[in-house]
């Protein structure tokens, strides 16, 4: 059931790119369900500070996380042009508000590298590889890591 | 093959042991139930990656099996197959009504078995 | 593993256990019987004989395989109850089931038995039933029902030629819903030949936001087995299969092009998801006039009608901002739009409500059970089986309940020695009642044994941290101890065997239903455990209202009263606890933007408002909100699904404007002390008792 090991058999694995603060991600096309614009939240009390809120997503309450600030970059100021990545990550729907969406890449398996350990490094964590594209380094965002774990009891 | 949990829930026992032969030999952990109820407590504990039920069973039937497996947390998504005697014009129409992912005739072939699961998990 | 010949044997012997239970059936069968009472032994026939033709038509036992089905198509008729019990039916019945069994003694090849006697045999049967041989494809006989597939033949000698077919791949959201995902539809094709896969982004709002794929496929595998590996999702997703034509000029495919599309008909698209036939009358047979319909088609309705309350909403508030000079006319027709939703969806949940008297029967039975392994003996009575909840409730209830029962019998019910030496009644007492009070349903179980043992409960705790061992706690306390989280060890209900597992794993679950539990305990006396719970998941009543710019909804069933406070009502107590006078009795004020962190509220506070809640606890609190908008009923949304629990948030939902609103929790609000009595430690979680 986890799309990204799971492509790894494919001869070819596609990479939706994105940027975030300047900065180039990207991850498995198959975790993404669909890219929408920026609409208003409703903000959660006590949410993490990442968490910008939830949105109507046709009936669907639906997560939104602030990426940039998941991965410790300076926080994105909402505006109309930039969009929701909508991941289906097992059975939960997260929303990534990311700058925007720029490309979708084909690599082969072998072309991506492992991050390399910078122990301390606050988006470490959430990153799961690395790779170079003409001159440019590309972090593949480990999705199911970035989005908020589901809690279910109320006093968690 | 990948070692995928199956659970096959079917009443009669020759279905079982059938599935059972057959999904042990293409390498699957295999898991059964003899009707719905224990069916869907042993997807609680087990956590399959697939379930293949029959429809006809007592206490709980195979749209019953469906449709606590689909309202449970963690299980929602859960590839199911329906396993039915019916053809297959009907069993399609009234699997995918019930919230199933796919569907055999029964007695089933083999191949196509394989196949079925493999379209829905992966495999 | 079991060999073929091994199973072949299995099958031999509960082909025995079938005939012998369609045998006990058919003793049960006889004109004067209760249609609803011989509707079950009719369903287990059914399941008998059908269980024999599956085996059968596994093993190519084709006699018995043909004879079981006719037998089993009459029985189903009578299931269904298109014929009726005669008695010259169950002669038939019985003279088929002999012949079935004789087949199954000959090792059901037919060998034995002569054809002309078997088809004779078949008629006979099927003249029992309802004709069906005018209904096309009744019979399921069908060679592709017994796996054999149409073949392609090839002409000989020629090799089969590689072709490079373009596929265009758009999954509907129902896809995904059913447990699809695309990548393993990807892996098959590829396994057939050499696949390259290239994902389209959708344009904004367009295909529903989804995402869809452009494959080509290059293989010699015939058009037919590239649709065998859609044919789960041909109608949950916009598929095309063409043959790449190299003559083309135009290298790209043109994705709805017929031309020289492949297409079966079977397997063409259909771009409505919804069939037009709904399901009806696939479980037993109804025993009044009622209708089954699909719960899918009930939920897929209450969403829509969600979906129009809200629309009516948008509406009326476009209106409202424009400027129209037939105002007054539009707004009568809004009017009674507005009428008109809130009767259907009113009249849409009734469909979901159901009596709790299945639950109860249910219960009965699991009482009956666990009293019999225990070896008590316990009179169950229940009270109020015909009241009605959402269907939903009543299936979650199964679990919780099951569990609360067999605690009371295993530790609350004493043994018959005990209660004799206590002076009660030899057999122990249980109480199952449901009732219906101010819009939640209250379930009530009680027993009349030992009561709580506080002391062993207490040593638990402390031995499990949850208590320091100083702390004096009343017996109340002691008693809600077992609810706390971590008292027990196990994950969930469903795993429990009924001994040894807690109560708090009973608490959560009632929890996520929006319902709460509590329970009274007297020593030597016994134990009654409430729980209360919503009467339906699906909507609410509620008072829509701001918390400093925020826009909230709090449960109408909780308040008692709003009201306006006048500065000299307010008295302050310590630096920042308010009360509220009303009617002579200080009524403590919880800020509500304090709990939520929302910021301060910029209204002066004599043009705020106070809503007196009154709780679980029968205490009253005074929230102090900024203003009311609307009193409303509202579709309830989980927040749980994808995100989880917001302490003192029920759930959302989905206002006029499209936006979400939160649902206050008013019982977790003021049941945590860091509310009512600190609101400057704004936000602490509840802690375990210490």
């Amino acid at each position: 059931m986890n799309d990204s090991t799971d492509a790894r058999h494919e001869h070819k694995r596609e990479l939706i790119i994105f940027t975030v603060a300047e900065q180039s991600f990207c991850m498995d096309i198959m975790q993404v369900r669909e890219i929408r614009g920026w609409t208003t939240v409703t903000v959660l009390p006590h949410a993490p500070g990442y968490v910008l809120g939830v949105v109507n997503l046709r009936g669907a309450v639906v997560p939104i996380v602030d990426l940039a600030a998941r991965l410790g970059l300076p926080p994105l100021k909402p505006e109309a042009r930039h969009v929701i990545l909508v991941t289906q990550i097992a059975d939960q729907v997260v929303g990534f508000f990311v700058t925007a969406v720029s490309d979708i890449l084909s690599v082969p398996p072998s072309s991506i590298q492992p991050m390399p350990d910078m122990s301390g490094a606050e988006t470490s964590e959430y990153i799961e590889g690395l790779i170079v594209v003409e001159d440019t380094t590309i972090s593949i965002l480990n999705a199911a890591a970035a989005a908020p774990a589901i809690a279910l009891s109320g006093t968690a | 093959m990948s070692g995928l949990k199956v659970l096959a829930i079917d009443d009669s026992r020759t279905m079982r042991d059938l599935l059972r032969a057959t999904l042990e030999e293409a390498g699957f952990e295999v898991f059964t139930a003899e009707d719905g109820e224990v069916g869907v407590q042993t997807a609680s504990t087990v956590s399959p990656d697939v379930i293949i039920t029959d429809i006809n069973m007592p206490r709980l039937d195979g749209f019953g099996v469906i449709e606590t497996v689909r309202k449970r947390e963690g299980s929602r998504r859960t590839p199911i197959l329906v396993l039915s005697t019916e053809s297959a014009g009907e069993l399609k129409a009234r699997a995918r009504d019930g919230g199933a992912t796919g569907w055999i005739v029964k007695p089933f072939d083999d191949a196509k078995l394989l196949a079925a699961i493999r379209r829905v998990a992966g495999a | 593993m079991a060999t073929l010949d091994e199973i072949r044997q299995v099958f031999f012997v509960e082909c025995d256990e079938q005939l012998e239970t369609l045998t006990d059936g058919l003793g049960e069968l006889h004109p004067e019987a209760d249609a609803g009472e011989v509707s079950e032994t009719i369903n287990a026939m059914f399941r008998a004989v059908h269980s024999i033709k599956g085996g059968a038509a596994s093993f190519g036992l084709d006699a018995l395989t043909s004879f079981a089905h006719a037998f089993e198509s009459v029985l189903d008729d009578l299931r269904l109850g298109h014929i009726s019990v005669s008695s010259e039916l169950v002669r038939e019945f019985y003279r088929a089931s002999d012949h079935l069994a004789d087949l199954v003694t000959g090792g059901g090849t037919g060998a034995e038995t002569d054809e002309a006697i078997l088809n004779q045999m078949i008629s006979s049967i099927l003249a029992m039933g309802i004709d069906k041989s005018n209904e096309p494809d009744s019979s399921e006989m069908s060679p592709e029902s017994f796996g054999f597939q149409p073949i392609m033949l090839d002409f000989p000698g020629v090799e089969p030629s590689e072709e490079a077919y373009q596929i265009k791949f758009s999954p509907t959201r129902a896809l995904y819903d059913l447990g699809h995902e695309p990548v393993h539809l990807f892996r098959e094709l590829a396994s057939m030949g050499d696949l390259e896969t290239e994902a389209i982004l959708p344009e904004l709002q367009e295909n529903d936001g989804l995402m869809s794929w452009r494959l080509r496929l290059v293989t010699t595998a015939a058009p037919q087995e590239l649709w065998d590996v859609f044919d789960f999702v041909g109608e949950l997703a916009a598929i095309s299969v063409d043959v790449e034509d190299a003559n083309r000029s135009d290298p790209e495919p043109d994705p709805d092009g017929p031309p020289d599309s492949t297409s079966v008909d079977d397997n063409s698209v259909d771009k409505d998801e919804k069939p037009s036939t709904p399901e009806v009358s696939r479980k037993a047979p109804p025993q009044k006039t009622t209708l089954r319909v699909d719960l899918d088609l009930v939920d897929s309705l209450i969403n829509l009608v969600g979906e129009l309350v809200i629309n009516q909403s948008v509406l009326a508030q476009s209106v409202a901002e424009t400027q129209f000079s037939e105002a007054t006319r539009i707004d009568q027709a809004l009017e009674e739009l507005k009428t008109l939703s809130r009767q259907i969806q009113e009249g849409v949940m009734n469909l979901r409500a159901q009596s709790v008297k299945p639950l109860f029967q249910r219960m009965a039975r699991i009482v009956r059970e666990t009293a019999d392994i225990a070896g008590k003996n316990v009179i169950l009575t229940t009270e109020g089986e015909s009241t009605e909840v959402d269907r939903t409730v009543v299936e979650h209830l199964v679990d919780p309940l099951t569990h609360i029962l067999r605690n009371s019998i295993d530790h609350g019910i004493e043994d018959a020695q005990t209660r004799k030496g206590r002076g009660k009644p030899l057999e122990g007492h249980l109480r199952l009642s449901a009732v219906h009070r101010s819009g939640r349903v209250f379930i009530d179980i009680s027993d009349d044994g030992g009561g709580v043992n506080r002391e062993r409960v207490l040593s638990k705790a402390v031995e499990k941290g949850l208590v320091s061992p100083d702390a004096t706690l009343s017996p109340a306390d002691i008693d809600r101890l077992l609810f706390t989280p971590g008292f027990s060890t196990a994950e969930a209900v469903t795993n429990l065997s009924g001994r040894g597992v807690g109560m708090d794993v009973v608490n959560r679950e009632i929890q996520k239903l929006g319902g709460r539990i509590s329970i009274t305990s007297e020593p030597g006396a016994g134990t009654t455990i409430s729980i209360s719970l919503p009467l339906t998941l699906a909507v609410l009543d509620g008072m829509v209202v701001d918390v400093a710019g925020q826009t909230l909804v709090i449960p109408i069933s909780a308040i008692v009263e709003t009201i306006r406070p006048e500065e000299a009502k307010l008295s302050h107590v310590g630096p920042r606890s308010k009360m509220v006078n009303v009617r002579d009795v200080l009524i403590p004020i919880i800020e509500l933007s304090d709990v939520f962190s929302f910021g301060n509220s910029n209204r002066p506070p004599t043009e705020r408002v106070l809503l007196l809640v009154e709780t679980e606890n029968q205490a009253l609190t005074a929230f102090a909100v900024d203003r009311i908008y609307d009193q409303r009923q509202v579709v309830i949304k989980s927040l749980e699904n994808n995100y989880g629990r917001v302490p003192g948030i029920a759930a959302a939902t989905i206002l006029g404007d499209g936006k979400i609103a939160l649902i206050v929790d008013p019982d977790e609000i003021t049941s945590n002390p860091a509310n009512s009595h600190d609101t400057s430690s704004v936000g602490v979680k509840k802690k375990a008792l210490s």
